[in-house]
């Protein structure tokens, strides 16, 4: 299979601007042009992409929400790449730039944007100069600014950097951040579509997302559907890390297994050890026990729920058999208490609490009743959270005693 | 008007308009939803999650958008599997609320646990013990042993001075943030702030100096633990153990309602004292604020006279005395003065034919008793304020101002020097012509307008010659607008009172400045006038002092800059032998051969067509939007006239 977004692994230099023209770099874009504004919508609608973020939420549906009582509108690519496991970004950014600045286009396109926004975490500040350079030559060869070629639209992209937080990556944190505000979650409703950057209606896309628009444009949503399952379509990068031979970034059809994912692709496990399980969306996973079903279970957003799951980000992290879970949900704790912005009180406090738990189970000095409590407190933050981020902290906490009790004997 | 909304509470139907959020509606029917982060006068933001409550909503069938129906005829109702913040929720129609279901109340409880994870067991030391949101709901609901049986809790840093007013105990923190969006979205001054993040949160000051606000004390009333405390009631007194009576602020003509709470006190020897002022609710005059100025009144007057240093009997007759034998006695009074005292030294003036001036440095007092308040202006409405930095002279007009803003007004500020109001004005100059100019410009397209003034009597006719539907006087005193109302002369400047003999009745510097001209001077005053006294004795002048009652030791009423008459009522038990302001004036009358009142209520009727019964009506609607620590009004709202 050539790649669909990863095309700079087939292609030398493709983050030259001339290269990427002579590979039909913003047909897409130029086509969109051409279309109705709905009709875009449409037609990513159509091509059943899902969001790459996590979320798995339909791009084009969101897309549709959009206000349009309400302007100006923007969209706002997240490339806060943050979760634990998740590397496919900044490889996208850095290597093939063009054609996830040619997403942001045809989106900004798709909402009636006329401003649009890279929000990169701030470790990627290289990135961003890197794309302030790319955005430049995308303006000189007429692809952005003003009536881009020859139309009646206009369009100017920014890239704008984050101060090292994991909350930023959650869509409403991300555009309190980007108005100069403490990165903290709002509550939705109101969701970005309807009030979004400066209460404006505005679209947030993962990277991934953005860069999967332009072939779905180019080649139509039937075209796009001819990879993936029916409703998990197109491809996926799978961020494979953890005790694997080959770990990195793999491009595959959505549906494709984890045995092929780990083992064909990722030389499977190093040192002759087993694989014991896997967290299939970075930090925030819950661990599958890597039985024979599991490996067998087919990557996309339905099929991984069924092992007791979520695709998320596909940020597939190996455990083998030498790991106790005791010491992995450790590390995970010190991570999310490290990372809970702290404006809501189960998340702040009880991601305090379960990792001085997991600390005190971790040095031996714990007891079953610790354990317990860690399950209790953990179950006591699920739900009443208010994004995300309390919620996942809990995932590996539960599903680890749950699923491997014997890594928690006392 | 907007349509009703009907909800299902706790099995009880109620009534609301639409935009309320699910707190507020309980609280209508008597249920309470624990809340801390929730605020009724700022945007919910849904942090703390103490408000989890189950909620479900009538289900539709989306193709034809009807309601679907249980088999029993009953609207089937949706419900989520998850709790859901209340406070962040407005109320829909048919929508049913639990508040107190084994799911709703087990949320509510595991979020207090986590609130007392590291919460400090302060309490028996704690300002804020004894009403303390937190406290209560503890007590109401929580266990009885941690589960966070760890050694070590989290620590913090207990004595952080915010500013010179305010102190911030970190540990008792719960980061709700209210005081922060206090300070941002409601007096616009974002000067508070929170650093770092997670378990290590906390609340800072941004700027220099500290908490730099005119509103910092609110800050404490609406902490919902006793993190943010006043320098001045720190450790002072437990809540309980302290009475709470109606007042009215004395610092300006806003007429802000408060609550003194007063207490023996061994450090006056067992006196009762004044240990702290609470603001109290009136939507019209202060909402639920007061500013800092009025918070940290001092009542205290050690050196205070408190009985005529010849006693009563002959000082009576020596003031009628001199009064009586004078060719043209004078009287002059101050706005410090209740309405009942200015109203019988009139009365007196008047039976004996002598002038009655009130000393005003601001004037145009004639001009501003034709127009009312100036409300709650927004969208259609202008302001404009001149000659006055209201900010100092008058904050809580300050903050209606910048709130009416909020709501769309148009603001014109005109001042020599810069003030704090010009960052959301429309215009600002420095130059009155100028100001008086664009407000003309401004008013000829608004629906209502408003001149907050403050200047001299040209400068008030100046303002009443736009036509303004209200023009308000920035006044010096709190109750100078009562001395209008009842027919005083303005004066500003005492050159009227050279070489003659003198009833002046008001603050000590207003004595001071009579004794400096006036041949006698019969001195009525609550405040400390000894030292003017003992020197204008060594100059060879004369005087006659008769120590009076201050506001906290009387029952009386002023009449705002607004024309809002407020009742205020004695706190404390009145200092020495002296008496109320109005009973002295009688009593010296009576000797002149003149009768007047000697009961505040009678006296009060004579020159109003109201009541005290009038001013100590309540409007219920007004406690659904109290939050924090503010005092509900059970005793009046006054009257505007």
């Amino acid at each position: 299979m050539d790649y669909m977004l990863l095309r700079h692994r087939d292609i030398n230099n493709i983050n030259q601007i001339d290269t990427f023209l002579k590979e039909d770099g913003f047909e897409g874009f130029k086509k969109a042009l051409k279309m109705e504004t709905v009709d875009v919508t449409n037609e990513v609608k159509a091509a059943g992409l899902r969001g790459r973020g996590g979320a798995g939420f339909p791009a084009g549906v969101k897309w549709s929400f959009m206000d349009n009582n309400n302007w100006p509108h923007y969209v706002v690519a997240n490339a806060d790449e943050s979760e634990p496991g998740t590397f496919k970004d900044r490889e996208i950014m850095e290597s093939n730039p063009f054609q996830f600045l040619e997403g942001i286009a045809i989106a900004s396109y798709a909402v009636g944007a006329n401003a649009a926004y890279v929000y990169l975490r701030g470790e990627f500040w290289e990135v961003a100069h890197f794309l302030d350079e790319k955005i430049e030559e995308m303006e000189k060869a007429g692809f952005l600014g003003e009536n881009i070629q020859g139309s009646e639209y206009s369009l100017k992209i920014y890239t704008h950097l984050g101060a090292g937080a994991y909350i930023c990556g959650e869509e409403t944190a991300l555009l309190e951040s980007m108005e100069g505000k403490r990165g903290q979650p709002r509550v939705r409703p109101p969701f970005p579509p309807s009030e979004g950057l400066y209460n404006k209606p505005t679209v947030v896309n993962n990277v991934e997302t953005l860069s999967s628009v332009p072939y779905i444009i180019k080649n139509g949503a039937e075209g796009y559907r001819k990879f993936g399952t029916e409703k998990s379509p197109g491809t996926k990068i799978f961020s494979l890390s953890g005790n694997v031979n080959n770990p990195g970034n793999y491009e595959l059809p959505l549906g494709t297994t984890f045995r092929e994912l780990i083992f064909t692709h990722g030389g499977g496990i190093p040192d002759g050890k087993s694989i014991k399980a896997i967290m299939p969306a970075g930090a925030s996973s819950s661990l599958i026990v890597a039985n024979d079903e599991a490996l067998d279970t087919a990557m996309d957003y339905e099929s991984v729920p069924n092992v007791g799951g979520d695709l998320g980000s596909a940020s597939v992290i190996v455990v083998d058999d030498s790991v106790s879970l005791d010491w992995l949900i450790t590390k995970t704790m010190d991570f999310f208490h490290h990372e809970s912005c702290g404006k809501c009180t189960p998340c702040r406090e009880g991601s305090y609490w379960m990792k001085k738990l997991t600390e005190r189970i971790h040095s031996g000095e714990g007891t079953e009743k610790d354990v317990e409590l860690l399950k209790d407190v953990a179950y006591q933050i699920q739900g009443k959270t208010l994004c995300a981020l309390g919620e996942f902290s809990t995932m590996a906490v539960v599903t680890s005693i749950e699923r491997f009790p014997e890594d928690f004997k006392i | 008007m907007t349509k009703d909304i009907t909800l299902t509470i706790d099995g009880k139907e109620v009534s609301v308009p639409a935009g309320t959020l699910i707190p507020d509606a309980a609280k209508k029917i008597g249920i309470d939803i624990p809340v801390f982060c929730y605020h009724p006068k700022m945007e919910p933001v849904g942090m703390c999650r103490q408000c989890l409550v189950e909620i479900g909503r009538p289900a539709f069938d989306r193709t034809t958008g009807e309601a679907v129906l249980e088999e029993d005829g009953s609207p089937k109702i949706n419900w989520g599997w998850k709790l859901e913040t209340s406070c962040t929720n407005p109320v829909s129609e048919g929508m049913v609320v639990n508040t107190k279901s084994e799911k709703a109340v087990k949320g509510q409880n595991e979020m207090l646990e986590f609130q007392l994870l590291s919460h400090p067991l302060d309490c028996p030391v704690c300002d804020k013990g004894g009403e303390c949101l937190l406290q209560d709901l503890t007590l109401a609901h929580g266990g009885t042993e941690s589960r966070f049986n760890f050694d070590e809790k989290r620590h913090a840093e207990k004595k952080v001075a915010l500013s010179d007013l305010i102190w911030l105990d970190r540990e008792r923190c719960i980061q709700c943030g209210r005081c922060v969006r206090f300070q941002s979205e409601i007096v616009g001054e974002a000067v508070l702030g929170f650093e770092a993040r997670g378990s290590h949160t906390q609340i800072m000051t941004t700027s220099e100096p500290g908490f730099d606000s005119a509103f910092s004390g609110n800050t404490t009333d609406i902490c919902p633990v006793g993190a943010l405390t006043t320098a001045q009631f720190r450790f002072g007194a437990r809540p309980w153990e302290m009475e709470a009576t109606a007042s009215v602020c004395t610092e300006c003509p806003v007429g802000c309602n408060t609550v003194l709470n007063t207490r023996r006190d061994v450090k006056t020897g067992g006196k009762v004292v004044v240990k702290r002022v609470m603001p109290r609710q009136n939507e019209s005059v202060n909402e639920t604020w007061i500013c800092d100025k009025g918070r940290f009144t001092d009542f205290s007057a050690d050196s205070r006279l408190t009985a005529p240093s010849i006693g009563w009997t002959d000082a009576i007759a020596s003031a009628a005395q001199n009064l009586s034998a004078a060719d043209e006695p004078i009287f002059v009074v101050d706005g410090s003065l209740p309405n009942e005292d200015l109203f019988n030294i009139k009365s007196l003036a008047d039976e004996v034919g002598a002038k009655a001036y009130c000393y005003s440095e601001v004037g145009g007092g004639e001009l501003t008793t034709k127009s009312g308040t100036y409300g709650k202006s927004g969208a259609g409405d202008a302001i404009l304020v001149i000659g006055s930095d209201l900010y100092v002279d008058a904050p809580i007009f300050w903050l209606r101002a910048k709130q009416a803003v909020d709501r769309g007004a148009t603001l014109i500020v005109a001042t020599e020097e810069e003030t704090r109001l010009d960052n959301f004005a429309s215009t600002v100059v420095r130059d009155f012509a100028q100001g008086l100019e664009a407000a003309k410009e401004a008013f000829s397209k608004a629906e209502n307008t408003v001149i907050l003034y403050k200047g001299d009597d040209a400068l008030a006719q100046s303002c009443a010659d736009l036509n303004p539907t209200s023009l308000v006087g920035v006044w010096n005193d709190a109750n100078t607008q009562g001395a209008w109302e009842m027919g005083y002369e303005a004066i500003s400047d005492l050159d009227v009172l050279k070489g003659k003999t003198v009833y002046v009745a008001g603050k000590s510097a207003l004595v001071a400045s009579a004794l400096e001209v006036a041949k006698f001077v019969v001195a009525q005053t609550a405040e400390d006038v000894q030292i003017a006294v003992s020197i204008t004795e060594a100059s060879g002048s004369k005087c006659v002092t008769l120590p009076s009652r201050n506001i906290s030791e009387s029952l009386g009423t002023f009449t705002s800059a607004e024309r809002r008459v407020q009742l205020f009522h004695p706190a404390v038990p009145a200092e020495g032998d002296t008496l109320p302001g109005f009973v002295i004036t009688a009593q010296v009358a009576e000797k002149m051969g003149v009768t007047l009142d000697i009961e505040a209520e009678d006296i009060f009727a004579n020159f109003f067509d109201l009541s005290y019964a009038d001013l100590s009506k309540t409007n219920p609607e007004e406690k659904l939007l109290i939050g924090g620590n503010c005092y509900e009004n059970t005793q009046g709202v006054g009257v505007q006239l």
